[in-house]
C-alpha cells in the first residue's frame, strides 16, 4: 500500500520525507512570547521516532502553542526545534501533519474529497486522488461513507474522515490537538480506541495535546504535564499498557488509576 | 462562514414520502404572504382612487395602468428588451469587475491598503451625476447606461467580495498549509468557495440596483428604453404609462434578483441555511 502510494506521488520532495520517516522530535529551550503574555518557556522535550507523547495540562497553558511551533507555523522566540534534520520552520512544515479539535471538512466537498486534499495539494488529479484514498476508507471502517458530505455525518464520524485526511498528507509526524474534545463522552471513548488502532496499524511519531488525562495515558508512550502558563514541563512519566486489550479493562486497572493520580496530582500544583 | 458544528441531516423513508407535501408548504408560506400583501394594496388603491375620484394624470388606478400596460404592449416590448440588454450586460460587467478587483485587493495588502479606502470613498459620490458626463463622453448608445450600472452594482459585489474572502477561518488556512498546500491552493479550495455565499448576498443586493442604474442612465441621454419611454410619457402627462414602465422595471430587478438566487442555490447548495 505504501510502495502503491509513493509510486503515485508526484513530487519529487516527498521521497525526501519518506527517507525520514524515522524521524524524532528534539525540542531545546523553547520560549514563546505573544507580546507580553510568555506562552512557553524553557520547552525541552524530544520524542523518539515512531512513539507517541502526550501533552496534559490546563486550558491556556500553551499546549497548542507548541504545536504550532513544532509545525513551523510559528516560529519560537529562542530555542530550536528540530524533526529529523528538519529545522527551519518551512522543513518542518512540510513533515508535520495537523489535526486539529474542529474537523474542519469542507463543506462544499464529500468525505472522500476532503480526504484528498493533501494529494490534490501536491498537483495529483482529483481522480487518481480519490482512487488512493478509497481503500482507506474501507480500511478503517468508512467504507459507505465516501460520498457523503460533512453536513450528513456525525462529530465522530468527521473526526474520522478528518484523521484519514492527516493520514493522506503521510508525514512523518502527526500533531494531534486535542481531537476529541468536541466530542460527547461515549463517542470520545469509542474513537479513542478507533484511533488507538489506527495509530498502531499506521505507527507515527505523534504528539497528543489534551485536557483528558485518560486520553493521553492510553494512546501514548509517554506522557508529559505542563503547568500553567507560562508553560512549563512539570513532570512526565512513561505508560505502558497493553494496546490491544479493551479501553475499558485498562482504564479500570490499578495501574492506570495509579498513573492518573499521579498526572492528576501534578496537574494541580 | 464555515462552522464546524452541523446537524446530522438524513432524510429518512417517511420523510421523503412527505417531503413534496412539505415542499408546497414551503411555497406556500414563502410566497403566500407577499402575493396577499399585493393583491389587497391593489384592491385598496383601486378603490381609494374611485371613491376619491382622483384624476388619472395625478394617479392611475391598477387597472387603467393594466390596460395601458396592453394597449401600448408593442411599444414597450421593444422598450423593455432594450432595458433588459442594459440590465443584463451591465450586471454581468459590474460582477466581473467586482470579482476581479475584490480578488485583487485580498490577495494584495497593498493594494487593499491603498485602493479600499478610496473605493469606500468613491461611494460618497451620487453616480446620477455622473450620468449626463459618462453621456457627453460615451454617446447616446448603450456604452453610458452600462457604465452606470456597473457603477451602481460594483460595488456591494466588491465589497462583500474582499470580506467574504478575508474572513476565512484562519484555523482552515494552517490545516491547509499543514497539508502542503500553496498559496493559490488555499485560494482555490477554500478561501474562494467559503467567500461564495458571501460574494452571493453582495450580488443580490447588486442585482436590485441593476434595473434603476439603467433607468437613470437612459433619462441621461437615450433614445429608446424604459427610462426613455417614462420622460416621454411625464411630459406628455401620461402617468398610466409612467406606472406601465415602472411596474416592468421593478419585474425586472425581481427578476434579476432570483435568477442571482437560482445560480446561488446550484452553486452552493452547501451552504443553504
Amino acid at each position: 500500500m505504501a510502495g502503491e502510494r509513493q509510486l503515485a506521488s508526484p513530487s519529487a520532495g516527498r521521497m525526501s520525507v519518506r527517507e525520514e520517516d524515522d524521524a524524532g522530535i528534539e525540542i531545546r529551550g523553547v520560549r514563546q512570547t505573544f507580546g507580553d503574555v510568555v506562552a512557553l518557556d524553557g520547552i525541552d522535550l524530544s520524542v523518539r521516532p515512531h512513539t507517541r507523547l502526550g501533552i496534559v495540562g490546563p486550558s491556556g497553558c500553551g499546549k497548542s502553542t507548541l504545536l504550532s511551533d513544532i509545525a513551523g507555523l510559528l516560529e519560537p522566540d529562542e530555542g530550536t526545534i528540530s524533526i529529523g534534520s528538519a529545522e527551519t520552520p518551512r522543513e518542518r512544515l512540510a513533515r508535520c501533519a495537523l489535526m486539529p479539535q474542529k474537523d474542519l471538512l469542507l463543506p462544499w466537498r464529500t468525505a472522500l474529497d476532503n480526504a484528498c486534499l493533501a494529494l490534490e495539494n501536491r498537483g495529483l488529479a482529483r481522480k487518481a486522488a480519490r482512487e488512493l484514498a478509497r481503500p482507506l476508507f474501507e480500511r478503517f471502517g468508512l467504507g459507505e461513507f465516501e460520498e457523503r458530505t460533512p453536513a450528513e455525518l456525525s462529530g465522530g464520524m468527521r473526526q474520522r474522515v478528518a484523521f484519514l485526511r492527516t493520514l493522506m498528507a503521510e508525514k512523518a509526524v502527526f500533531l494531534l490537538d486535542e481531537p476529541f474534545a468536541a466530542l460527547d463522552s461515549i463517542t470520545r471513548a469509542q474513537m479513542q480506541e478507533w484511533l488507538l488502532g489506527a495509530l498502531e496499524e499506521e505507527p507515527k511519531t505523534a504528539l497528543l495535546v489534551t485536557h483528558d488525562v485518560d486520553e493521553a495515558l492510553l494512546l501514548t508512550h509517554r506522557v508529559v504535564v505542563f503547568s500553567a502558563r507560562p508553560g512549563r514541563i512539570v513532570q512526565s512519566f512513561e505508560t505502558n499498557f497493553p494496546r490491544h486489550v479493551p479501553r475499558r479493562e485498562i482504564v479500570t486497572s490499578p495501574e492506570f488509576s495509579a498513573l492518573k493520580e499521579q498526572a492528576l496530582e501534578a496537574l494541580e500544583c | 462562514m464555515l462552522t464546524a458544528e452541523k446537524k446530522p441531516r438524513q432524510l429518512g423513508v417517511a420523510e421523503k414520502a412527505r417531503s413534496s407535501d412539505g415542499r408546497t408548504r414551503h411555497v406556500l408560506k414563502t410566497y403566500g404572504p407577499p402575493i396577499v400583501l399585493v393583491v389587497l394594496a391593489i384592491g385598496v388603491w383601486e378603490l381609494l382612487c374611485r371613491a376619491l375620484d382622483v384624476p388619472a394624470y395625478l394617479w392611475p388606478t391598477p387597472s387603467l395602468i393594466a390596460t395601458t400596460l396592453v394597449d401600448n404592449a408593442d411599444g414597450l416590448a421593444s422598450d423593455t428588451w432594450v432595458t433588459l440588454k442594459e440590465v443584463v450586460y451591465g450586471f454581468l460587467i459590474a460582477v466581473a469587475a467586482g470579482l476581479g478587483i475584490g480578488i485583487a485587493l485580498h490577495l494584495s495588502g497593498l493594494l487593499r491598503r491603498g485602493v479600499l479606502p478610496l473605493l469606500i470613498a468613491s461611494q460618497s459620490i451620487p453616480t446620477v451625476v455622473l450620468a449626463p458626463v459618462l453621456v457627453l463622453v460615451m454617446g447616446f448608445g448603450i456604452g453610458p447606461k452600462l457604465a452606470i450600472i456597473a457603477l451602481f452594482c460594483f460595488f456591494p459585489i466588491c465589497i462583500n467580495t474582499v470580506d467574504g474572502l478575508g474572513s476565512v477561518d484562519r484555523e482552515y488556512v494552517r490545516m491547509m498549509l499543514t497539508l502542503d498546500a500553496s498559496r493559490s491552493a488555499i485560494f482555490r479550495r477554500v478561501e474562494f468557495p467559503s467567500a461564495l455565499p458571501s460574494i452571493f448576498s453582495g450580488t443580490r443586493i447588486a442585482a436590485t440596483y441593476a434595473a434603476i442604474g439603467a433607468v437613470f442612465g437612459e433619462w441621461a441621454g437615450s433614445e429608446a428604453g424604459l427610462g426613455f419611454q417614462m420622460l416621454q410619457a411625464q411630459g406628455r402627462l401620461d402617468t398610466p404609462l409612467v406606472f406601465a414602465a415602472v411596474l416592468i422595471v421593478t419585474l425586472i430587478a425581481v427578476a434579476v434578483f432570483l435568477l442571482v438566487t437560482i445560480v446561488e442555490r446550484l452553486t452552493i447548495p452547501w451552504a443553504k441555511t
